[in-house]
């Protein structure tokens, strides 16, 4: 049986991360915890985020949790969720903010002068919704996912990574942006897999049984 | 390839009971929440709206079991509103597993509460449902935000109070036609599309909708960002993924 630790840092309501991945953890343990121990001795992590990223870093700085974190996501199948994407990268465009750097690369705005539609409607900010993401690599996080399957994001800031080459998955709003990330035993989503019905559940069920190799 | 516009179920609930919505074919329990929202998750709901109308303050508390319920066996996101007063107000129902909090009277008597809770949870998290009567004529309406179910006008500019609300921090609007709401007419257009077209924040439309071409027409002239209904789907008129096949039909982006 394996131990995966939901990483909370006392950034808002982690609940609905806790109960999907407990919902696909097929009888192993899963534990939402705020003790440096417990993350350092998991097997596997899920590092999510919501809220201002510039809350989230002084959060996490401030609970003692950043070292074990850091260690995770450079040794353990980890999973980035949302701002616990956006953290994982250098810089953030939002109250300009410096990230954890363990990617290259930084969040930006979705830019208020591109935010029209193929009709000439405006688009919204936040992206909010189900958008289809394209699988524009294979991973065993996609295993059983349909390519294009539309999963919830709500985001006002999107990571542009300077590695390309880290892209799995991708959306469009208006213009095509990162959606996930991969590279070694770490992944990250911009999207809410435990708000995204069956699919959301699988990427969470493939997370749980993967072995932190980016081939299967 | 693009952001789907929503279809968002709304469920009364009261003393801990959903009201409406309970004739589903084989029910085993009507009135059970968590039963209810599966069948509407089945569907394809892209979200469910739980509104509590309970009139006692002491049965307050039965919605945050609801929620808890609802919330560990249903994988889409919940928003929760009615009766929201104070921040802890929202804290408990974040708590219990809801996404996002809607403030409706609150926000007029307390504008702050929505820059308060925004900053607190993300605005993310924070809905302003508004209820707009037309208080001009036909012709040239006036749009103004009333309270307590559409009894009270507060004299507030419903445009205008849009615009303030996303300053303050909200991150979407609820926005209710109280001329409309119960109609089955459709949804008040030009209303829909002055906030919507005036707002950066995504716009959800309520209040008249009897059949699926009004669903479509929120989208088209509405430019509504999502779509709420009641009445239409409780009582098993249509299905959700009925509705997602006329506005797919109609050229709209949806989740099938």
């Amino acid at each position: 049986m394996q131990k995966i630790a939901i990483v909370d840092y006392g950034m808002g309501n982690l609940r609905s991360v806790y109960q999907a991945v407990k919902h696909v953890a097929d009888g192993h343990e899963v534990v939402l915890t705020h003790d440096p121990d417990v993350v350092a001795s998991a097997d596997k992590v899920v590092f999510p985020g919501q809220g201002a990223m510039r809350d989230c870093m002084k959060n996490l700085n401030e609970s003692g949790l950043r070292a074990v974190v850091e260690t995770a996501a450079r040794e353990k199948p980890f999973l980035g969720v949302c701002v616990g994407m956006q953290m994982l990268f250098e810089h953030s465009e939002e109250a300009d903010t410096t990230g954890l750097g363990i990617f290259k690369g930084r969040s930006l705005r979705f830019p208020a002068a591109l935010m029209i539609d193929e009709n000439g409607q405006k688009l919204k900010v936040p992206h909010m919704g189900w958008n289809n993401v394209k699988q524009v690599r294979q991973h065993p996080i996609w295993q059983g996912i349909e390519n294009n399957a539309r999963f919830y994001y709500v985001h006002s800031y999107f990571v542009h990574p300077a590695d390309t080459d880290l892209v799995i998955g991708v959306s469009d709003y208006p213009f095509t942006f990162c959606g996930a990330v991969a590279q070694g035993q770490l992944v990250a989503v911009q999207f809410h897999p435990e708000k995204s019905d069956t699919a959301g559940l699988q990427l969470y069920r493939n997370f749980v049984n993967w072995d932190g190799k980016s081939s299967s | 390839m693009a952001l789907a516009k929503r279809i968002i179920p709304c469920l009364d609930v009261t003393d801990g009971r959903v009201v409406k919505g309970v004739n589903f074919v084989g029910l085993r329990d009507a009135g059970d929440p968590v039963e209810i929202a599966r069948r509407y998750q089945e569907q394809g709901a892209d979200e469910l709206t739980f509104l509590d109308i309970t009139a006692s303050s002491d049965n307050r508390d039965l919605i945050l079991h609801i929620i808890e319920d609802v919330a560990s066996q249903v994988f889409i996101p919940l928003t929760v509103g009615g009766g929201v007063r104070e921040v802890a107000d929202i804290r408990r129902l974040l708590n219990a597993g809801a996404d996002k909090v809607s403030i409706n009277s609150s926000a007029v008597t307390n504008p702050q509460l929505v820059a308060d809770a925004a900053g607190k949870f993300g605005s993310q998290a924070i809905v302003v449902a508004i209820d707009a009567k037309n208080t001009g004529s036909e012709e040239f309406p006036k749009w103004e935000v009333f309270t307590h179910g559409g009894r009270k006008n507060t004299g507030l500019d419903a445009i205008e109070w849009a615009l303030k609300m996303e300053a303050m921090g909200a991150g979407e609007i609820l926005l209710t036609s109280m001329d409309r709401d119960g109609t089955k007419i459709g949804f008040n257009l030009p209303l829909t599309r002055s906030v919507s077209d005036i707002v950066n924040i995504p716009v959800i439309a309520s209040g008249g909708v009897g059949n699926l071409q009004h669903l479509v027409d929120g989208v088209l002239e509405g430019h509504a960002d999502a779509v709420l209904a009641a009445s239409i789907f409780h009582f098993g008129e249509y299905t959700v993924q009925q509705a997602k096949e006329a506005m797919r039909a109609a050229g709209i982006e949806v989740r099938l």
